[in-house]
C-alpha cells in the first residue's frame, strides 16, 4: 500500500505561483451553452496552479471532436490533431521530452473508436500522459450520432430504430490495457473532479479519468440520475480508499461480496453491517475488483461508483527509454559519428 | 597434389545464389560480397528473396536468390544476366534457369536432385540428365554429400549439417573466383564463438567447399577479377536502408538535435527502425508504434516539442499515414517520412521492387497539401539523401518525403566514408524572443518559427484547422484561408532555390535524353555508358528532387528532340513532366518487381534512334 500518495511530480516547481486566470487564453469558448465541456476546463483551469509546475511545461494534445478544442483555451502549449491520434501524438512529445506534463483531452468517439488502438497502447505502455475522457456518449460534433459508449437500443439519428451496438466500459478498458491510474468523475461535480485530477497529476505513469459529461444538445440528461439531487445519493457510491462501498440518501445501502458477486445490501434490518461490506482499495494490484466496479452499470439497480479504482506503480515506458539509452551510453560510451561510419569490414584505395 | 588450373581474368562476373528461403541464400550471398568488397572489387547487389519467411522446402514459389555483380571497373547495376548461378535444388534452378546469360555456368548441388524434390519443381524428367541444359556448363557437385563428410566426427544433427551447405558452396565460389577465407572465417568467430561445434562445423564446410575446388578435376577453370580503381578514400559496403539510417543520424548530429524515429514495421523499411534502435548512445530514440499511424503522429508529436523527427515505411503504410501528413503540413512542423517502395497496389509485392509511390507522395492527401519530394538513386545515395531531407525539414519547417525502394533498401555497394566534418551543419533556431514571437510569422523562407514547449512565454496552440496568417488563431476567414494555401505552396516552391541544377552527362547535344528518377539510376547509367562505348550520341539527366522540380528542368528538357522516361510504374514521372512544363515524353515502363536491365534501356535508346547517330 501507498503511504505517500500524492506524490510530487517529477516536473513540479515549489516556487511556480499561478492562478486559474493564467491558464485562460483569449479565445472565445464555443461550446455549446450548457454543455458539461464548461466545468471540466473550469476544474482544468482550477487545479492547474496548485501543481507546482510552470506553465510552459504543460502541453495539451487533443484530436477531433467537440471536447477536443479543449487545448485552445488553455493558456499552456497545445496541440488540437486529427482523429483519435491524440494518444499517439502524446506519446512523441512525451518521448521528446520527458519533462513535459502532458494531457490528453478526449472525446468517447475520438478516444474509443476511430483512436482505440492508440488509447489502450498507451495504458499498455504505461507512458506518463494524463488522459482525460469526457464521455458523453454521443457523437456531438457531427450532431447527433450513436458513440461506442451509447447504451444498447439507443435512437440516434443514425440509429432511428435503438442502436445495436454493445457499449464499451471505458474503465475495464482501461485496466485490462494497463493503465496504471484509473478513476470517473462527474462534469456536475466540481469538488470530485478537482480532486481526481489532482490525484491523475501526482501519478506517475498513464493516468486515466472518466468523465461523465452531458451534451445538453444531442443527449440531455444522460447522467441526470447520477447528477440530480433527489436521485444522486441512491445511484452513485463513492470510491474512497480503504473504505466500505456505502451509499443511499441515508447511507443506508452498502455492497457486500459474495464470493467475485457483489450484492446490495440494506443496513436497516440488522442482517447486515458495515462491516459486512466491500472496503475498497485503491492499490490491490489484482484487477478483478477493478471490473467488478466497473460492471456495476450492467448490473439492475447497482450504483455507480465514481472515484479512484485503482492506482498501481509500474516503471513508464518513458523512464524505461531514458534509462536504456542512459545505459546503452554507459556501456559503450557516447556515440562518435567517425566510429560509427566505419563500422563492420573498410577498406582504402589509395 | 595441385591439378593444372588455368586463371581466366575477367572484368566483371555476375553470380547468383539461389536455394529455399531456409538455405541461407541471403547469408551467403552477403559474405561473398563483403568478401569482394574488402577485396577492392566495385559491386552491385540485389537480393530477390519470397514474402514467406520459411515456404515449405523444395517449392518453386520459396526460392531465395541473391544476386551480385562484381568488376575491376566502376559498375552501377547487380547485373542483367548472371554468368554463373549456384542452385542448391531444382526449385532453383528451374526458377532461374531463363534469366541466365548463353552459356553461363551452373553449380548444383546434385544430391538434391532427387525424386521428390523434381516433382515439387515440377520436372517431369531429371534436368540434369535429359540433356536440357545443353549449353550451359554444368557442375555437378555432390553439395549434400560433401559436407556431410566433411562434418564427419562432430556433435551435430543431420539437419544441422545440412544447414551447413551454403558455407560448402560459398567456400567453393571463393575458389572459383581467387577470393580469400578471412574475412568469412572472421565472421564466424564472432557469430559462434559461444557456440564452438556450430564454429567449427561452419568453418569445415568452408574451407571444404574450398578444398574441393582445388582438388577435384572437376574444375580446370579460375575467374580473377581484379580490384578497381575507384576514387581514393576509405570504403565499406552499404545497403540503402543502412545509409538511411546512418544518414540520419548524421543529420541529428549536425543539427544538434535527438534524433526521434516513429515507426511500424513493414518490408522493406523494417532495417532503418532496426538499425536506429542500436544508436541509443547516439541519443536516438526508437518508438515502435502500435500502427503505421502511431508512428507518423509520434514523431509529429516528437517534432512539436523540438526532436528531428523522422517516420518510416512503405507504400501501404504511407496509405494510413496520409491524414497525418497533411496535419504536417498544417501545422508547419519538420518531419521526413521515408517511403521504402514495393510492388503495389494494396499488400502487392511486399519483397518486390518498384518506383510507384511518386504521384502518392505528391498527391496523396485532401486539399492543397504541398510536400517536397526526395528520391535516392543508389545504396549509398540513401546516406546523401536522408541527411539532405532533414535539412529542408528544418529549414523550411515541412514535411519531406523520401522515396527510396525495395531494390536500393536491399542492394549494397561500395560506399565512400565522408569526412564528419564535411558534412553540413544543419543550423537549428528554436524560436526563444517573447515580444517578436507569432506562430506563423514567416522568414526569408517563409517558414514559421520553431517554439517548442518549455520555453517561457511561448505557450501556444497548434493544430489541424486553418489558422489566420501571422497570429495562428483559428480562422474561417475565406480571404486568409487562400492566402494561407497560396503560401504554403509558395514555401515548397521557394526550395527550387536551395537544390542543385539538373546536371546532364553523357553528350549534351545529343538527339535524345533519357530522364529518370530512383533506383533507375544505374541501369539508365551503365545503358548510357554502353552506348557511348558504340558511338551513340544519347544524354542523361537523373532527377533526386521531385518535389519541387530543379530550377532549370524546363531549359534542360527543352533542348532535346526526345525524351526517353523509363520508370518503372506506369508513367509517374511522365504524367508529373507533361503537367508541370507541356512536354512530349516517350514512356517506357516495367512493371515487374524487378529493376531495370541496363539493356532493356540500351535496347530501347538504339530503337528510339533507328540505328543511327553512329559514328
Amino acid at each position: 500500500m501507498l503511504t505517500n500518495e500524492v506524490m510530487k511530480s517529477a516536473v513540479a516547481d515549489e516556487n511556480v505561483k499561478l492562478t486559474a486566470k493564467d491558464f485562460a487564453t483569449n479565445q472565445d469558448v464555443r461550446w455549446c451553452p450548457g454543455c458539461g465541456d464548461y466545468s471540466i476546463l473550469a476544474q482544468v483551469q482550477r487545479v492547474s496552479p496548485e501543481l507546482g509546475i510552470p506553465k510552459e511545461k504543460f502541453v495539451w494534445v487533443s484530436g477531433i471532436g467537440c471536447s477536443s478544442r479543449f487545448p485552445y483555451y488553455m493558456n499552456t502549449y497545445g496541440f488540437h490533431s486529427i482523429h483519435g491520434r491524440a494518444p499517439a501524438i502524446a506519446t512523441g512529445v512525451k518521448l521528446a521530452n520527458p519533462e513535459l506534463s502532458v494531457w490528453v483531452a478526449a472525446g468517447d468517439g475520438d478516444l474509443l473508436s476511430i483512436g482505440g488502438n492508440h488509447f489502450i497502447h498507451a495504458c499498455r505502455r504505461n507512458i506518463d500522459l494524463k488522459v482525460i475522457l469526457f464521455n458523453n456518449r454521443i457523437y456531438g460534433l457531427t450532431k447527433g450520432q450513436y458513440s461506442p459508449t451509447s447504451e444498447k437500443g439507443k435512437k440516434t439519428k443514425s440509429s432511428p430504430y435503438g442502436s445495436i451496438d454493445f457499449p464499451f466500459l471505458p474503465v475495464n478498458m482501461a485496466v485490462a490495457s494497463g493503465a496504471t491510474f484509473v478513476a470517473r468523475s462527474l462534469d456536475r461535480d466540481p469538488k470530485h473532479l478537482q480532486a481526481m485530477m489532482l490525484r491523475a497529476a501526482a501519478h506517475h505513469g498513464l493516468a486515466f479519468i472518466e468523465v461523465y459529461q452531458n451534451c445538453n444538445i444531442f443527449n440531455d440528461g444522460a447522467y441526470e440520475p447520477l447528477t440530480d439531487k433527489e436521485t444522486k445519493a441512491d445511484n452513485v457510491v463513492v470510491l474512497e480508499h480503504g473504505k466500505p462501498l456505502i451509499y443511499g440518501k441515508n447511507n443506508d445501502k452498502g455492497i457486500r461480496m459474495d464470493g467475485m458477486n457483489p450484492v446490495i445490501v440494506d443496513l436497516t434490518t440488522g442482517e447486515y453491517s458495515v462491516n459486512d461490506l466491500w472496503i475498497h482499495d485503491e492499490f490491490d494490484e489484482n484487477p478483478g475488483r477493478s471490473f467488478v466496479l466497473a460492471h456495476f452499470s450492467d448490473l439492475k439497480d447497482f450504483p455507480t461508483p465514481i472515484g479512484v479504482f485503482r492506482q498501481i506503480q509500474k516503471s513508464t515506458y518513458d523512464g524505461d527509454l531514458f534509462a536504456q539509452l542512459d545505459e546503452v551510453t554507459k556501456l559503450k560510451g557516447k556515440g562518435k559519428l567517425e566510429k560509427l561510419f566505419r563500422m563492420g569490414n573498410t577498406w582504402e584505395v589509395a | 597434389m595441385a591439378k593444372d588450373v588455368e586463371v581466366q581474368v575477367l572484368e566483371d562476373v555476375t553470380v547468383r545464389f539461389a536455394g529455399d528461403s531456409g538455405d541461407g541464400m541471403q547469408l551467403t550471398g552477403s559474405q561473398f560480397s563483403n568478401t569482394t568488397a574488402l577485396f577492392g572489387n566495385d559491386l552491385n547487389t540485389l537480393p530477390d528473396y519470397p514474402a514467406e519467411i520459411r515456404a515449405p522446402a523444395g517449392t518453386l514459389y520459396g526460392v531465395s536468390g541473391f544476386q551480385l555483380h562484381f568488376s575491376s571497373l566502376e559498375i552501377q547495376t547487380p547485373g542483367d544476366s548472371p554468368d554463373v548461378l549456384v542452385a542448391m535444388n531444382p526449385a532453383a534452378l528451374k526458377v532461374n534457369l531463363k534469366d541466365l546469360k548463353p552459356g553461363a555456368t551452373i553449380v548444383v548441388n546434385e544430391n538434391a536432385f532427387d525424386s521428390k524434390n523434381l516433382k515439387l519443381a515440377h520436372y517431369e524428367s531429371n534436368p540434369l540428365e535429359d540433356n536440357s541444359l545443353a549449353g550451359f556448363n554444368v557442375i555437378l557437385v555432390p553439395l549434400s554429400k560433401q559436407t556431410a563428410a566433411a562434418l564427419e566426427g562432430l556433435q551435430i544433427s543431420m539437419k544441422d549439417v545440412e544447414r551447413t551447405k551454403n558455407f560448402f558452396a560459398l567456400g567453393l565460389m571463393y575458389w572459383l573466383f581467387d577470393r580469400p577465407l578471412e574475412p568469412t572465417l572472421a565472421w564466424l568467430e564472432k557469430k559462434f564463438g559461444k557456440k564452438p561445434v556450430y564454429l567449427e562445423a561452419n568453418k569445415k564446410a568452408l574451407t571444404a567447399g574450398y578444398y574441393y575446388g582445388e582438388n577435384t578435376e572437376i574444375f580446370t577453370t579460375r575467374y580473377h577479377v581484379a580490384p578497381a580503381k575507384l576514387e581514393k578514400g576509405s570504403y565499406r559496403s552499404i545497403s540503402g536502408n543502412e545509409a538511411t539510417a546512418l544518414g540520419f543520424v548524421a543529420a541529428s548530429y549536425k543539427a544538434g538535435i535527438p534524433l526521434f524515429l516513429g515507426s511500424y514495421p513493414i518490408t522493406p523499411a523494417s532495417e532503418i527502425l532496426q538499425e536506429l534502435s542500436n544508436y541509443k548512445n547516439f541519443g536516438v530514440k526508437t518508438f515502435q508504434a502500435e500502427d503505421e499511424i502511431a508512428g507518423i503522429a509520434s514523431a509529429i508529436g516528437a517534432s512539436f516539442a523540438g526532436n528531428l523527427a523522422i517516420t518510416t515505411t512503405s507504400g501501404p503504410g504511407l496509405a494510413l499515414k496520409t491524414e497525418a501528413v497533411g496535419l504536417a503540413v498544417m501545422t508547419e512542423l519538420p518531419l521526413v517520412i521515408v517511403d521504402v517502395q514495393r510492388g503495389g497496389p494494396s499488400t502487392g509485392l511486399p519483397t518486390k521492387t518498384e518506383q510507384s509511390d511518386l504521384l502518392q507522395a505528391m498527391f496523396g492527401r485532401n486539399g492543397e497539401s504541398p510536400v517536397p519530394i526526395l528520391a535516392a538513386s543508389t545504396p549509398s545515395d540513401c546516406f546523401d539523401m536522408a541527411f539532405e531531407a532533414c535539412r529542408i525539414a528544418v529549414k523550411y519547417m515541412t514535411p519531406v518525403f523520401l522515396l527510396s525502394e525495395g531494390y536500393l533498401a536491399n542492394g549494397s555497394e561500395p560506399w565512400k566514408i565522408p569526412d564528419v566534418d564535411s558534412l553540413h551543419e544543419i543550423p537549428v533556431n528554436y524560436w526563444k524572443d517573447k515580444e517578436t514571437y507569432n506562430i506563423y510569422a514567416r522568414d526569408e523562407n517563409l517558414s514559421r518559427p520553431w517554439a517548442i514547449p518549455g520555453t517561457p512565454g511561448l505557450e501556444h496552440r497548434i493544430g489541424g484547422l486553418e489558422k489566420a496568417h501571422i497570429y495562428g488563431t483559428v480562422s474561417y476567414v475565406p480571404e486568409n484561408h487562400e492566402f494561407m494555401v497560396r503560401m504554403r505552396d509558395a514555401k515548397v516552391k521557394k526550395i527550387q532555390d536551395d537544390i542543385p541544377d539538373l546536371e546532364v552527362t553523357g553528350d549534351k547535344d545529343a538527339d535524345l535524353l533519357v530522364a529518370a528518377w530512383g533506383g533507375t539510376y544505374g541501369a539508365v547509367r551503365e545503358a548510357i555508358a554502353n552506348l557511348q562505348k558504340k558511338g551513340y550520341k544519347v544524354a542523361q539527366v537523373h532527377f533526386k528532387y521531385l518535389n519541387p522540380f530543379p530550377k532549370n528542368t524546363k531549359e534542360v528538357l527543352s533542348k532535346y528532340k526526345q525524351i526517353l522516361v523509363p520508370e518503372r510504374n506506369l508513367g509517374q514521372l511522365s504524367k508529373m513532366l507533361k503537367m508541370e512544363f507541356l512536354l512530349e515524353v516517350i514512356e517506357f515502363n516495367k512493371i515487374q518487381g524487378l529493376p531495370f536491365k541496363s539493356s532493356e534501356i540500351e535496347t530501347k535508346i538504339i530503337s528510339l534512334l533507328g540505328g543511327e547517330n553512329v559514328d
